[in-house]
């Protein structure tokens, strides 16, 4: 102030005194006392916990917080830190001591000891400021948590179960869904998975966790669900009841590509469609198409379930054709993303083929895809007694008889029988019911057509992560093809995965 | 020499004592220890009167003086000050003044030729310390404090002031005193000088936290050792061992 005003200051030297106590000349302090004896004199870090000890659950690794919080660490951590310079500081606050730096040193990690390194300050002898670092232990003591200790205790404790279902005679919904789940990680709080007949129970150690993982498969596939609660236990006191949560999910039994025959009043309220409708599609929604007129539309769970119908013949009954010959009748019709043609078509059923003369003539929704000479699979309505309720209610309906669903590659993938895939499906840790007897060579042959109808629909990929296979190597040899190839998965599809470690456990956490 | 002693168990001797070359006051305590280390080192040679002022004993803080007169401040009682005309020797005038700011001991830092006192003293107090002190009066602070009479202590031979004033305003003070000065501590590092001790030109007395340090500062710039008789053996010593000053 005086500078600015053009005052002139005299420049002060700081002069030097000497120490009071070992006499060696310093520039004055407050204590006027060199820092040397000034350590000697006052300890800072008098009364300062040297030891402490924190709570530490060895199963999850996480510490408490007093009272009940119980919170994830790792150590050498920043977090970590803050929390145990939480645990100081009332202490350092009592001593009023200002803490101004630390840091970790380093310890083994299974000593059960942190040890942390504090500089701290503190006013000593009228206004002099004094700094130290000095060491401070935490003793981890090990506590399982709350959480933990229940799982220990009994690891089969779950609160909610949901119980998903389909009524159907194959697993490839199941398939799907589970891929679908683990794409989402939907599935990641689940204590336990148990492969059921007709189905897959999942289970919870919370009702949220439970009520989150039906309303996911709500929104992947047409579910009906219901829900229901057991008192397990009850607390007068304190007026706390304890209930354990069964959910109970049923998935529609149609699935793609099934033959479907509407009940007269669903096919009057879509507007006279069908009544004999193929699945194309089957997601939140059902998407039916006529494969005479090449009419679709899509069916909600909730109409669905309204007047619910079941399916005249399902993927397992289908026949392979031939077809002989193929005539277009309408241009290429675009409907929901996939493109068809309406056709005539020349078939007969392979069974047949250079025994009898036996051929059909019908209509197709194929026709873009099919050539004379191509194989073909369709249901087999000729041949096939039908025993359907909803049939029967339509006098006059003329038959076909024969409906394709799809193109046929099974002479082609005959060749590369044997050989494995470039890419692979990570899979749920699933238990398996001991009472339900598994067959398990069905289980696999629907797996392999699981992943089949995957390389054909790239619709069907969309959904779900496929994973490069390590093991696949491409052949060196360049195989001769003859025109058309067998579908597969281009590379670049593929996710490469995510290979931490050995163990392939917490392989579930990495999806996404 | 310098001594070392305590007042009631407090280091502050220069509060409770007010020593100059021709008398020495010593409040009235408790205990007549204080007053017999006062009597034992200047019997003899100066008068040591017990007394208090205004009722208290901070009397070294309330009163300024030298060799010449004492300045009393006006919470004096007539009684105290007939007593201190009466003990005191003839040639010392003592005088009552009507000054506001009456710690006279805190603002008014003297020795026999010269005085530093607080800037804010009135004009008739400058006056009356010339005439009644028979001394030169500059209006002073140390480093940066206006209660000289606390933060310095300065006999005719030398003086130690505040440990915080720098070398500049000690070349100042210097020059205006016409007596060394250094930069010290007493008390173990306490930087009110005038508080922990109480000096004339041949002894000092300091509080007995003061250490050996500070204590051979006290005396080297004091010139105590070389009032003492034995001083030529100290003039011996002092050519062997390097002293601060």
């Amino acid at each position: 102030m005086a500078g600015e005003s053009g005052m002139f200051m005299v420049h002060q030297t700081i002069g030097s005194v000497l120490c009071c106590k070992c006499g060696i000349p310093m520039q004055p302090n407050a204590a006027n006392m060199c820092v040397k004896c000034l350590r000697s004199e006052v300890d800072i870090t008098e009364g300062l916990l040297k030891r402490l000890i924190i709570v530490h659950c060895p199963e999850c690794e996480s510490y408490l917080q007093p009272p009940r919080t119980w919170i994830k660490l790792q150590l050498e951590s920043k977090e970590l830190l803050t929390f145990c310079l939480k645990k100081l500081q009332k202490n350092l606050n009592s001593n009023k001591v200002r803490i101004i730096h630390a840091e970790f040193i380093w310890t083994e990690p299974h000593s059960k000891r942190v040890k942390v390194k504090v500089k701290v300050q503190k006013e000593v002898l009228n206004g002099a400021i004094l700094e130290q670092t000095y060491p401070v232990e935490y003793v981890q003591q090990d506590h399982m948590c709350e959480s933990c200790s229940r799982v220990q205790a009994n690891p089969d404790q779950w609160v909610a179960a949901v119980q998903l279902r389909q009524h159907v005679s194959h697993r490839r919904t199941f398939f799907y869904l589970e891929q679908l789940i683990l794409k989402h990680g939907a599935a990641a709080s689940a204590i336990r998975i148990t492969q059921m007949d007709q189905g897959i129970d999942f289970f919870f150690s919370n009702r949220s966790h439970g009520i989150k993982f039906v309303d996911f498969v709500g929104k992947v596939a047409p579910v009906k669900s219901r829900n229901d609660k057991q008192l397990v236990s009850h607390d007068t006191k304190s007026n706390n009841y304890n209930y354990k949560y069964t959910f109970s999910v049923e998935i529609c039994p149609i699935c793609r590509e099934d033959l479907i025959c509407l009940p007269p009043k669903v096919a009057v309220s879509l507007g006279n469609l069908g009544p004999l409708v193929i699945c194309t599609k089957v997601t939140n929604s059902i998407a039916l198409l006529d494969p005479f007129t090449l009419r679709h539309c899509f069916l909600d769970a909730e109409q669905y379930w309204r007047t619910s119908f079941k399916s005249l013949l399902t993927s397992r009954q289908l026949v392979e054709y031939i077809v002989l010959d193929i005539e277009a009748v309408s241009s290429e019709v675009n409907i929901g993303g996939t493109k068809y043609v309406l056709a005539d078509a020349q078939v007969a059923r392979v069974s047949d083929f250079g025994k009898n003369d036996t051929m059909f003539s019908i209509r197709t929704h194929l026709g873009h895809l099919l050539n004379p000479g191509d194989y073909a699979l369709g249901y087999d309505l000729y041949g096939s007694n039908n025993n359907d309720d909803e049939l029967d209610k339509y006098r006059g309906l003329v038959i076909p008889e024969a409906i394709l669903i799809k193109k046929s590659f099974e002479e082609k993938r005959l060749k590369k029988r044997g050989k494995p895939r470039s890419w692979k499906l990570k899979s749920l840790n699933m238990e398996v019911d001991d009472k339900v007897k598994v067959d398990e060579d069905k289980m696999n042959s629907e797996y392999e057509q699981f992943l089949k109808d995957l390389e054909e629909n790239p619709e069907l990929r969309f959904n779900i992560s496929l994973y490069r296979n390590k093991e696949y190597q491409p052949s060196e040899m360049a195989s001769v093809t003859d025109g058309e190839e067998v579908p597969s998965v281009p590379l670049d599809e593929l996710l490469a995965d995510l290979d931490l470690s050995e163990d392939v456990s917490d392989d579930d956490s990495m999806v996404e | 020499m310098a001594t070392r002693l305590q007042f009631e168990n407090s280091c502050e001797v220069g509060v409770f004592s007010k020593l100059t070359n021709a008398y020495c006051l010593v409040a009235i305590g408790g205990s007549e220890n204080f007053y017999s280390v006062f009597e034992s080192e200047l019997a003899g040679v100066i008068p040591v009167i017990k007394t208090s002022i205004g009722g208290t004993r901070i009397i070294g803080r309330l009163c300024a003086g030298n060799k010449n007169g004492l300045l009393l401040p006006h919470t004096t009682t007539d009684q105290e000050l007939q007593q201190l005309r009466n003990s005191l020797p003839d040639q010392v005038v003592v005088q009552r003044i009507d000054e506001r700011l009456s710690a006279l001991g805190n603002c008014i830092a003297c020795n026999d030729h010269v005085a530093l006192t607080h800037t804010d003293l009135d004009r008739e107090t400058e006056e009356m310390i010339a005439d009644v002190l028979g001394v030169e009066v500059f209006r002073q602070t140390i480093a940066g404090n206006i209660l000289v009479g606390s933060f310095c202590a300065f006999s005719n031979r030398g003086g130690l002031v505040h440990p915080h004033t720098s070398i500049e305003d000690l070349d100042e003070l210097s020059t205006l005193l016409q007596v060394p000065l250094v930069a010290g501590t007493v008390n173990r590092g306490s930087e009110v000088i005038a508080a922990g001790m109480t000096v004339n030109d041949w002894t000092a007395f300091c509080g007995s936290d003061t250490t050996a340090t500070e204590l051979s500062v006290i005396e080297s710039v004091f010139k105590l050792r070389e009032a003492q008789p034995s001083a030529i053996v100290d003039e011996m010593r002092k050519s062997l061992i390097d002293s601060y000053v």
